[in-house]
């Protein structure tokens, strides 16, 4: 649709607006891919081929995230960390180890613990142009940022018509596992994915959790990234080219041709296991990881149920409402014809997180539990 | 409550150094303001304009004394009530008006509404719905003209307003902003248009300590002080030096901004919780009728018939808004609808909507 912005009058204030200037033109559909309100906008280049995940260059979960941050702020000095204790202490969990060094205290900015006030602080400053990353210390503590985070960061291009966009990265660690009760073990994705104008990352290895950071940073909308504590120490392959892992493609880890295992983060591992186990048995299992969230390749979950008639999701959040509910919905959607069983999820039980280290492993999904659920859609019918 | 008293002798008055145009100027920003909200009040009646509808009319001098304080290029943001601050800063009444009649003129293309007017060629960073949640926004606002301006070297120093109401400063949000204004040093001041009341309560029945707002911005460690809201001159000059301050040592500041709403919260407000005596005393000594009187009788540069023809073109500005706002098309549900959802949108971000680019807003 096109047509003519009607000729106003409205000098009667003292300002006239420079949109005046503008209102006989056209409005015009906007034809650029990135949207005008983030301004010029360069993406990395994701025609280049990933680099092999083979390796010997052996770095931990953290030192991955850390490389990613660091290459994007010495490419763009208007990306910055801020967050509690990023700075002196080095890292709650030692993720930006040494970037107070390096970048010093006007771009390594150590805040109050005041989640509300300076996830929204930020929230401005990507508004005015900045490229924030907010570490939250756990993604439990954001809830007290709920507001700006879900109300302000996602919906800021729409409420204002397009003339705002909100480039920012929230990160952190979600999800239990350290015995922190119900309070710490927050799981924010079924809750938060729920948002639109969002987008979420979930790495479950070194060599993606750098390759989707930077992916996060160089991207124009708000991205929220979710990290395990559970797994800052865990080692793998990042190899020492540069490279930007694509939004919305899923990993197939393992192949097999007796059921579909559907997973993001730390859960995946859960699910290599059990896909040892089973494959013992003689059950083999495809396992998917899932990378991002939002967007969410259900594509390739229906290419490999197009293999196997069978599903197991599995969520380290509660059930009701999570994301393993929405990419069970979308099975049925997409994938229906394909079924020859159910779709089946294993998430956390329904209940808080417990403290006890062995409720809190039964809490939790595991190898075990999904090798029972696996074991009983290959079996059915 | 009563409208307060505090008045600068006529020889300190920075105010007084500016021409009569500027003045006059002003005189005409609160007049379309209060213009405009009177029509706007019809069109609400008519339910030309729905949702929750905040009017300004009693305010003026608020806006119009602050925002012409400083830059077109420094940052303003502010709450639900902000028709007024949009025309201040320089929006037209046509794409604030169509902005309420959710048609596509309007200056957030009616995806935002009464409580959310944005204007980008303005700096005005919105209009916002939640009580309080615009007061970290301003302070990253600052932060970022800041960052430009000292790590970035590219800006020039700039200062932030940010606007709340009474009842904002209730809200933690609130005072994590001011925390972090204090600590980082953000040059954000902090405007509470103090109306005496969040909603049908009483300053003193949701606030502690009501007869002292600044103490809490001083508690901060931020100079706070106290203008009275009622006359646009005696804003300008209790303001602009603080501004200028601000801006100069790149700091925060806290303004308890003493004001009224002449209508009731919103459109759908009884008004048992106020007298109409206290309505007719803050009337009694309305910003726009003795700028007006300081104009004609004092300054002595404008006449009558000046007047009047200023109020008719006034008049006539904000009908032909009106009647732009009924005759301009409605939002396209197949371009607006899903569009200005992601900058970058893609594949399955939704099970159920294919986001792309809809209309370029005009005021990009
Ligand atoms: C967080 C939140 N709580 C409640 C509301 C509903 N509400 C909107 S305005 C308002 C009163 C605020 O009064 P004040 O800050 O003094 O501003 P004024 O309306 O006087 O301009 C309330 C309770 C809201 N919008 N946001
Ligand atoms: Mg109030």
């Amino acid at each position: 649709m096109v047509f003519v912005w009607t000729k106003g009058e409205a000098k009667a204030g003292r300002g006239v607006s420079d949109a005046e200037m503008t209102r006989e033109s056209p409005m015009t559909m906007i034809d650029s891919a990135i949207h005008p309100a983030v301004g010029e906008w360069d993406l990395p280049d994701f025609s280049k081929p990933l680099p092999s995940r083979d390796g010997d260059r052996m770095l931990q979960f953290r030192e991955a995230l850390r490389e990613a941050m660091t290459e994007e702020m010495q490419r763009d000095e208007r990306v910055f960390l801020i967050g509690e204790e990023v700075a002196q202490y080095n890292g709650a969990y030692k993720i930006s180890q040494g970037m107070l060094d390096e970048f010093g205290e006007k771009r390594i900015i150590d805040s109050p613990i005041s989640e509300n006030g300076f996830a929204g602080a930020m929230i401005g400053a990507a508004m005015y142009g900045l490229r924030p990353i907010v570490e939250f210390m756990s993604w439990s503590f954001s809830l007290v940022a709920a507001d700006p985070i879900l109300n302000n960061a996602p919906k800021m291009l729409y409420m204002s018509g397009g003339q705002w966009g909100c480039p920012i990265v929230f990160r952190g660690n979600d999800g239990a596992g350290g015995q922190l009760g119900s309070t710490h073990s927050w799981c924010v994705e079924g809750m938060f994915s729920n948002v639109p104008g969002l987008k979420m990352a979930i790495p479950s290895n070194p060599y993606d959790a750098k390759g989707l950071l930077k992916t996060a940073i160089r991207d124009p909308d708000p991205v929220f990234f979710l990290e395990s504590e559970r797994m800052l120490g865990d080692k793998g392959h990042v190899p020492e080219e540069e490279y930007y892992i694509p939004f919305g493609q899923a990993n197939l880890m393992r192949e097999g041709d007796a059921c579909t295992l559907v997973s993001w983060g730390r859960p995946v591992h859960f699910c290599m296991d059990a896909a040892e186990r089973l494959a013992a048995e003689g059950i083999e299992c495809d396992v998917l990881d899932m990378r991002t969230i939002r967007p969410l390749d259900i594509e390739s979950v229906v290419e490999s149920l197009k293999k196997t008639s069978r599903v197991v999701v599995v969520d380290q959040s509660w059930p009701f409402g999570s994301v393993a509910s929405e990419v069970m919905a979308q099975i049925c959607e997409h994938g229906f014809d394909w079924l020859d069983h159910q779709p089946v999820r294993v998430n956390t039980r329904d209940v808080p997180t417990p403290y006890a280290k062995e409720l809190e492993a039964a809490y939790l999904p595991n190898a075990d539990r999904i090798v029972e659920a696996v074991r009983k859609v290959v079996t059915a019918g | 409550m009563t409208p307060a008293t505090t008045k600068t002798t006529k020889n300190d008055r920075r105010s007084d150094d500016l021409s009569n145009e500027t003045l006059i100027g002003w005189l005409r920003d609160m007049q379309l303001i209060r213009e405009f909200e009177s029509r706007t009040m019809q069109a609400y009646q008519q339910a030309k304009i729905g949702g929750f509808c905040h009017i300004y009319s009693g305010q003026e001098a608020c806006a119009v004394g602050t925002i012409n304080s400083v830059e077109k290029s420094d940052p303003v943001v502010t709450a639900y009530r902000d028709h007024g601050h949009a025309l201040a800063r320089g929006m037209s009444a046509e794409a604030c008006m169509a902005e309420m009649f959710g048609k596509i003129t309007g200056c957030a293309k009616g995806k935002g509404g009464s409580m959310h007017m944005f204007d980008r060629p303005n700096n005005l960073y919105g209009g916002h719905g939640i009580v309080g949640a615009q007061t970290p926004l301003g302070a990253g606002l600052a932060f970022g003209a800041r960052y430009e301006w000292e790590v970035l070297g590219t800006g020039t120093k700039k200062v932030c307003l940010c606007y709340l109401g009474d009842g904002a400063i209730d809200q933690g949000a609130f005072h994590e902003a001011l925390n972090l204004a204090a600590l980082y040093s953000l040059p954000v001041i902090y405007i509470i248009e103090n109306n005496g009341y969040s909603m049908g309560t009483a300053i003193h029945r949701h606030t502690a300590n009501a007869d002292n707002l600044i103490a809490r911005g001083k508690s901060y460690g931020i100079e706070s002080i106290e203008i009275d809201g009622f006359d646009v001159r005696n804003v300008y000059d209790a303001f602009k030096p603080l501004a200028d301050d601000c801006r100069d040592m790149q700091r925060p500041g806290f303004v308890d901004l003493k004001t009224y709403r002449y209508q009731g919260h919103s459109m759908s407000d009884p008004q048992k919780y106020r007298t109409k005596d206290e309505v007719a005393d803050w009337k009694s000594r309305d910003p726009i009728a003795s700028l007006l009187h300081h104009l004609m009788n004092e300054r002595e540069c404008i006449s009558e018939d000046a007047w009047s023809t200023m109020e008719d073109e006034i008049k006539t500005v904000v009908r032909e808004a009106v009647e732009a706002a009924e005759a301009a098309p409605i939002p396209d549900v197949d371009t607006e609808l899903a569009s200005d959802v992601y900058a970058l949108p893609m594949d399955n971000l939704s099970p159920s909507e294919d986001y792309k680019h809809g209309l370029k807003n005009p005021l990009m």
